[in-house]
């Protein structure tokens, strides 16, 4: 172990239970990533050389996983990144048009953030929500069915609520249609903070078990 | 069809409300497999399976018993259940694990006592909080009622079962790079041979790999018997099996179909049809990789393995994407190759430069500068990464993604040679070149 900067109690506790889940810490290193995103709202350099020293690699390795998989943000991004799907499914019932739209109402382009740092557009490939097509993620909590105008009230709905937790049904009922599945089981706490907290009962959460 | 009972969505059609509990899991005869399981024994198990037929649902097909007999002797094994669902087109896996969490985990269980593993893990990608959350709480209120950890049910079997998820690629859907990735590494994968999962898999121990879909059937064949289940459909690909339909049909979503039925029927009576009555024009069969079928040449053929097979695609995982008339197919084309363009680790070169050239291409022809050329450059990019352009793919790759996107690019060129000639035609009509790649 080095000299790096210890994270929150919290957090360091999270680590070290999440690592005591797999045979090999290594195993741990991509969930430790989450861990120092939600630190610091991106993944720092700083954060890859905490996870480094927790696994016992060079950070340099532990960089070279991070910016293999799209999730790990190198950069900050704003308290909401919405994920557009343009894959096949999603560009067949107008996944293009839903993009537009959200780049218009948020004023940049995918791949940045506004001004003031709320809304991150991207588009993303297929996330898994075909039947309901075109798909939104907002901190990966999906909406399924938007139209390009819902997509614009939704940005707006963002910017303007700018909401400590998020609900996908509460989200979906408010922008979404159709569903790739719909049974009537409705989630009370799937709520989860602004990007990348997942919290309290976001990714980081379904990592914590009790 | 309606002859069979429903396997894998019957719990959750039932109690809509509470399908993913443990309470109405146990109350629906939930866990009474893993207690049968417990009493049968390891080789009874895997011989109920094998009974069974029952095929991966992943992508490749290959029997689920079959495979589970090639797992080397050496100890410690792990089992890691494949919840990488990210095939342009499928959305079943999702379903199975947000509504049904129990039966993947009892069926976790099951497979892990039948191959003497006593650590199995669900990677479950990212981009999936809310099945990660469900599957999670389910691994929790299986501990706690003493169906996984220490000596389950007393019977002196140990099983821990860990939760992990992904990062975001589509490449760690392939085995290898699934493990990779499981292992805090990049989601490259390794070549077989000698990285054979089943010899050198998970920490380079013997290693099983299934898929959540292939796992969720087995408390129903533990508790029906393999035979019941092979009765099901066609003797070579029995069973019932999740089919997302997405696209321009009147009813996307998933079904739960048996084999045996055409995709005249499947499109028209299952998914309702073609939007705004439109005509149909072509399909994907089986996920993103898999070659088109046209209404000409395929409507009327059967939904089996076999008649997919020998029809030139494959079932693949069970997406089955549909396209009307109104649908550009070197647009559509475009797009699936975008999808590879953009997956590609980067590790061999045919797939990284190839995908790569094949999406510029198309981008090229869509934005108005086809040239006479494209069709023959476009077929030529094809062959080097997959020899001959055949069915099933040659490869020059370690894994398939690279042959996955030749796929839509020798549909495009068979069935819509008149598309790609006017692509072609357009660009000779437009003088200046541009820049392509956004």
């Amino acid at each position: 172990m080095t000299d790096t900067a210890r994270w929150s109690e919290e957090s360091e506790a999270l680590a070290e239970s999440v690592m005591a889940k797999y045979p090999q810490k290594r195993s741990a290193l991509m969930p430790l990533l989450y861990i120092a995103m939600r630190e610091d709202g991106y993944l720092s350099e700083a954060g890859m050389r905490r996870v480094a020293d927790l696994v016992d690699l060079e950070p340099a390795q532990v960089s070279s996983v991070a910016s293999f998989y799209t999730m790990y943000k190198l950069e900050p991004v704003g308290k909401y990144l919405v994920s557009v799907c343009t894959s096949i499914s999603c560009w067949l019932l107008g996944g293009d048009e839903v993009l537009e739209a959200v780049e218009a109402s948020a004023g940049v382009p995918s791949g940045e953030t506004d001004e003031s740092g709320v809304i991150s557009p991207e588009h993303v490939e297929c996330i898994g929500a075909c039947g309901g097509a075109p798909a939104v993620q907002v901190n990966y909590e999906l909406i399924e069915g938007l139209t390009p105008k819902k997509a614009t009230e939704l940005v707006e709905w963002l910017n303007a609520a700018q909401p400590a937790t998020l609900n996908g049904d509460e989200m979906q009922a408010l922008f979404g249609g159709e569903r790739s599945f719909d049974w009537a089981i409705n989630e009370t706490n799937d709520a989860t903070g602004p990007y990348p907290a997942f919290q309290p009962h976001g990714t980081i959460a379904a990592l914590d078990r009790s | 069809m309606t002859d069979h009972p429903l396997i894998l969505t019957a719990r959750m059609h039932a109690h809509p409300e509470s399908s993913h509990t443990i309470a109405t899991y146990e109350a629906t005869g939930g866990y009474t497999a893993l207690r049968t399981a417990l009493d049968m024994g390891r080789d009874a198990i895997v011989e109920e399976v094998k009974a069974a037929n029952l095929r991966g649902r992943g992508g490749a097909g290959f029997p689920a018993g079959v495979k589970w007999g090639f797992l080397a002797p050496a100890r410690p094994a792990y089992l890691v259940v494949n919840g990488d669902e990210s095939e342009p087109g499928t959305f079943k896996d999702r379903q199975l694990m947000e509504r049904d969490p129990h039966q993947l985990v009892e069926g976790t269980i099951i497979s892990s006592l039948a191959n003497e593993v006593n650590h199995a893990f669900i990677y479950i990608r990212g981009e999936y909080p809310k099945s990660a959350r469900r599957v999670q709480a389910a691994v929790d209120e299986a501990y706690a009622a003493g169906y996984l950890g220490a000596n389950i049910l007393d019977s002196g079997y140990d099983l821990e079962l860990t939760v992990h998820l992904g990062g975001g690629a589509y490449i760690c859907g392939e085995e290898t790079a699934l493990l990779n990735s499981l292992e805090g590494r990049r989601g490259e994968p390794r070549l077989k041979p000698p990285f054979f999962p089943a010899v050198r898999g998970l920490y380079m121990a013997p290693t099983i790999v299934n898929n959540i879909e292939t796992l969720s059937n087995i408390p129903w064949i533990i508790n029906n018997g393999g035979n019941a289940y092979s009765a099901i459909g066609p003797e070579d690909s029995p069973g019932r099996r999740m089919c997302s339909i997405s696209g321009h049909v009147n009813r996307p979503g998933n079904y739960e179909i048996v084999e045996g039925i055409t995709w005249r029927e499947l499109i028209y009576d299952v998914a309702g049809g073609i939007r705004n009555g439109n005509e149909l024009k072509a399909w994907v069969p089986g996920g993103a990789s898999a070659p088109w079928f046209v209404p000409a040449e395929h409507l009327d053929t059967e939904v089996t393995k076999a008649a997919i097979d020998s029809n030139g695609s494959m079932t693949g995982s069970g997406a089955v994407i549909v396209m009307d008339h109104t649908t550009d197919m070197v647009a559509a084309a475009e797009r699936l190759v975008r999808f590879f363009a953009h997956e590609s680790c980067g590790l061999c070169t045919p797939c990284r430069e190839g995908t790569t050239w094949l999406d510029m291409i198309l981008r090229r022809m869509l934005a108005g500068h086809g040239r006479a050329s494209d069709p023959d450059v476009l077929y030529d990019v094809s062959d080097n990464i997959s020899p001959g352009v055949t069915w099933p793919p040659k490869m020059t790759t370690i894994c398939p993604l690279g042959p996955s996107a030749v796929s839509p690019v020798a549909s495009l060129l068979k069935h819509f040679p008149e598309e790609v000639a006017a692509a072609v035609e357009r660009g000779t009509q437009v003088p200046v070149s541009i820049g392509i790649r956004s």
